[in-house]
């Protein structure tokens, strides 16, 4: 009897799941994105602002890239270019001080307020007042709170004058011009929105106040961003009505979205993702190699790495050639410069490899002929710490024992700027299109003492250059662009053989794409992966 | 008045137990090694920016100041602006919380709805197959790692067999055509009478609902198997049978109703666990809820989120004990004559 009710009861609870199971089945449509919609699978959790004045980060600057224009843009297929955006023409003074810009008439922003100079002129001044992370990019050409409203300015209905405080070599400004930080706001509405005199700060923080081929629709932290098409915009109109980006930080659930298409691009695929997805038909790939490098640090503040036979051995015990097969196969290229591929004077040159024996000589030199331990922190994402844990095998084979202390990126970096590390592995992206960027922080350290001013990576490293750091001045005043080429083509010279940093790999960036997507082309940096020129049959 | 002594401990217990708990998370939060300031201005910033956002940010004062500080603005109501997502700590919280509420409503219902019966079952035939299975169930429920059995189900489920919705809540095409109202896609939906929009959420909630669900059921079917089997063993189920009861209501009406009581200790933990969030789960099933936003603040050291965070699983364990405690009361007489 028992039994009999039991096993009825247990009898019903199973169909009961076969039947949940089968609405549920029902209720799956087969996965298509809708015709006009792009939706793009990336981790888009580092998104943090949507003000171009404050935002800073990968994911955000391809959003700003979308949906703000700016003076001037570099041509995606050759970066060394620049055209117009909102501007139809500059010239800079004889004394190489002053840009003037005549803007393109009749323009409007998203909103249908007309673009003037007075909203460009107030877009540069509002970011040197405001005074955020990438506010730099401006203020290095001598713009500050107090000056910058006689410095730039509009001088009529399209006309603005930029006035900068040394005689740069004008690609410099120009470049630097393309940035983000340099957008262009609607003055009208953002002003509308201020409070307290904060330049409308608090509501642009997750507002939309552009004139870009998108707009911003709404931004849900760690979970969705909509853009959508501007029919207010100047140039060509988007294809697509809608550019849906859907945060998803798990690699292998990108890939099943990109899969069963769900998702039309997914931007996080790891190199075993892209090898398994190579034989699929629907799926497509396109890569370009990013402003990023990655490296290993050596902390100068630790007497053994200080030496510089260390420094080079340390050179000769990374497996370069193994770990571009292996560890970064599709998503790196070796590289061992401080300048990306792409910058102006970027170095190809490669004059490492695993060599143990060099390195055990150059060990000898230094005194060290039985090696000696040393700290390594790495972060736990990949490929960072496979790297980092196949350095470790290759560098005790020449005596140097590592001993790896894995953290979270923020913990690893806090300890970093704070010099407290004796290896690191990082990665630095250029800030803005110009080698400049990298110079800036690898091969220049104004002021080596622990409460210096700036503090860019050759002094997180400690490592005291005064005469890099007269080379990196002199090639940003250097106006002749040839000669401005050999600058840095001889510093990157000097660096590969005396730096403390050994460079391992430029980074290249892959999307894969089902292959009903046309026109998809990543940038070389993240604010000109244009999704506006995309199209879907 | 009794009562009014019991309201008095229960309020005061109340008290001390948010305190604690934003004490201990406050302080966790300020020595953990990440300097929040980097969260914010990010790498790049220079030496002087980096200098006036930690003094907006009052980190320069000493740390018990800076608690004071933080608890009278709660008090106040202000739980204080997320630095990563620019929002009022709790509009993100309304935001990500329904998203795990749904998520581990339906996980418990299943866990629950299939886990007390099979212990049953299984107390029942001890050593049979139902025991055998709860005891498969629940090993694999302990051993195998939540990550890969979400990932695994998916590519069956759902790439190979397509029988559910993909990782997200909803499919695109309906992201847009809804306005949210309780951010509950599944009551959101059916009050605004999209049925299709339903059963699509419904498909995109089943499988990572089914997983925690089948976690929970692991759990759950065990203790009551354990809780059962003391209950049968009791003199007054001999009585029962002796005095000519069927077994069903032996069983139904008078053991399992002894054992129920434990059971709703067990099965309001269960939920208050799923209601954490689970970290794995909303990772792999792309699931915008409480335990990513709690952890992504933790590791970019947003403590105002992650107070907030804290607040909300410190209110839901201190509400479901309130309601296991109303339980007790209507389950077991025993505790209304005190």
């Amino acid at each position: 009897m028992s039994q009999s009710v039991l096993t009825r009861r247990a009898g019903s609870l199973a169909t009961a799941a076969a039947i949940a199971a089968l609405i549920a089945g029902a209720g799956a449509a087969l996965a298509a994105t809708p015709k006009d919609t792009l939706v793009v699978a990336w981790a888009i959790d580092d998104i943090i602002t949507m003000d171009p004045a404050e935002s800073f980060e990968i994911s955000a600057g391809e959003i700003m890239g979308n949906s703000y224009d700016r003076l001037v843009r570099f041509d995606v297929n050759d970066p060394s270019k620049l055209s117009g955006d909102l501007a139809k023409s500059w010239k800079v003074s004889d004394d190489g001080k002053t840009y003037t810009f005549e803007l393109k008439p009749g323009l409007k922003f998203a909103s249908g307020n007309p673009i003037t100079a007075e909203d460009v002129a107030f877009s540069l001044q509002r970011a040197v007042q405001i005074d955020k992370s990438p506010a730099f990019i401006l203020t290095q050409f001598g713009f500050s709170k107090d000056n910058v409203k006689d410095k730039i300015k509009a001088t009529g209905d399209l006309t603005l004058t930029i006035e900068v405080n040394q005689p740069y070599a004008p690609s410099f400004v120009l470049n630097c011009l393309t940035a983000n930080v340099a957008a262009v706001v609607d003055k009208k509405l953002v002003m509308s929105k201020e409070q307290n005199g904060d330049l409308g700060y608090a509501w642009l923080k997750t507002n939309y106040a552009g004139s870009g081929p998108l707009k911003v629709r709404e931004w849900r932290a760690n979970e969705i961003l909509a853009l959508e098409r501007n029919d207010n915009y100047h140039g060509e109109k988007s294809k697509l009505a809608r550019v849906i980006y859907r945060h998803v930080k798990e690699a292998s659930t990108q890939r099943l979205l990109l899969e069963k298409g769900d998702a039309d691009v997914a931007r996080n695929l790891t190199p075993q993702d892209l090898d398994a997805l190579a034989s699929n038909k629907d799926i497509k790939t396109t890569a370009t190699p990013k402003g990023t490098v990655y490296y290993i640090s050596l902390n100068q503040k630790n007497p053994n790495l200080a030496k510089p036979e260390v420094r080079e051995a340390f050179k000769y015990l990374l497996d370069y050639s193994g770990i571009s097969g292996t560890l970064i196969k599709n998503i790196g290229i070796e590289h061992q410069n401080f300048l990306p591929v792409g910058l102006l004077g970027a170095s190809t040159e490669k004059p490492y490899k695993l060599d143990v024996n060099k390195a055990k000589e150059l060990l000898a030199k230094a005194g060290l002929p039985n090696g000696f331990k040393v700290t390594f922190d790495v972060r736990t994402t990949q490929p960072v710490q496979g790297i980092a844990e196949n350095f470790q095998q290759t560098a005790k084979r020449a005596g140097i024992d590592i001993e790896i202390l894995p953290g979270d990126g923020r913990q690893t970096l806090t300890k970093y700027r704070a010099r407290q590390h004796d290896l690191y592995i990082g990665q630095w992206g250029a800030d803005y299109w110009d080698p400049h960027t990298n110079a800036d922080t690898f091969a220049r350290n104004p002021d080596n003492s622990d409460d210096a001013k700036s503090k860019p990576l050759a002094w997180r490293n400690a490592w005291d250059i005064p005469e890099l750091t007269k080379k990196a001045d002199a090639a940003v005043l250097e106006r002749d662009a040839d000669k401005r080429k050999a600058l840095y083509e001889d510093m990157q010279a000097d660096f590969r053989k005396t730096s403390p940093f050994v460079m391992i790999y430029q980074m290249n960036e892959v999307a894969a794409y089902r292959a009903n997507v046309g026109g998809l082309k990543l940038g070389p940096t993240s604010d000109s992966t244009y999704m506006f020129t995309v199209t879907k049959q | 008045m009794p009562f009014l002594n019991a309201l008095v401990r229960f309020l005061g217990a109340v008290v001390l137990t948010y305190l604690g708990l934003l004490a201990v998370t406050f302080f966790i939060g300020r020595v953990v090694p990440i300097d929040p300031v980097l969260a914010i201005v990010g790498d790049r910033a220079p030496e002087h920016v980096i200098a006036r956002v930690r003094e907006e940010l009052g980190l320069n004062l000493p740390l018990w100041k800076q608690f004071l500080i933080y608890l009278g603005k709660v008090l106040q109501g202000d739980f204080g602006t997320s630095v990563l997502s620019s929002n009022p700590v709790m509009q993100d919280i309304r935001r990500v919380f329904p998203a795990t509420l749904e998520l581990a409503t339906l996980g418990t219902i299943i866990g629950a709805g299939i886990g007390i019966p099979l212990g049953v079952w299984a107390a029942v035939r001890r050593g049979g197959v139902a025991d055998q299975m709860v005891r498969v169930m629940a090993l694999i429920g302990y051993s195998v790692p939540i990550f890969w059995l979400g990932l695994m189900a998916l590519v069956v489920f759902y790439a190979r067999l397509g029988w559910v919705g993909g990782p997200g809540r909803i499919d695109v095409v309906y992201e847009y055509t809804l306005t949210p109202w309780s951010g509950i896609m599944l009551l959101d939906t059916a009050l605004a009478g999209e049925w299709e929009a339903f059963g699509n959420a419904f498909s995109h909630l089943i499988l990572p609902a089914s997983l925690l669900g089948y976690f929970s059921m692991a759990y759950i079917s065990r203790m009551t198997r354990s809780f059962m089997l003391n209950e049968l063993a009791q003199e007054y189920v001999v009585t029962a049978r002796a005095k000519g009861l069927s077994e069903a209501r032996i069983i139904w009406r008078h053991a399992l109703r002894n054992a129920a009581v434990p059971l709703v200790t067990v099965v309001a933990l269960s939920y208050a666990g799923l209601l954490e969030g689970s970290v794995l789960t909303e990772t792999v099933f792309a699931w915008p809820g409480l335990g990513l936003y709690i952890t992504n603040s933790l590791q970019n050291a947003d403590m105002n989120a992650v107070l907030g965070g804290t607040i909300v699983v410190g209110s839901v364990f201190i509400g479901l004990n309130l309601l296991s405690d109303l339980l007790y009361r209507t389950l077991d007489p025993r505790t209304r004559t005190r």
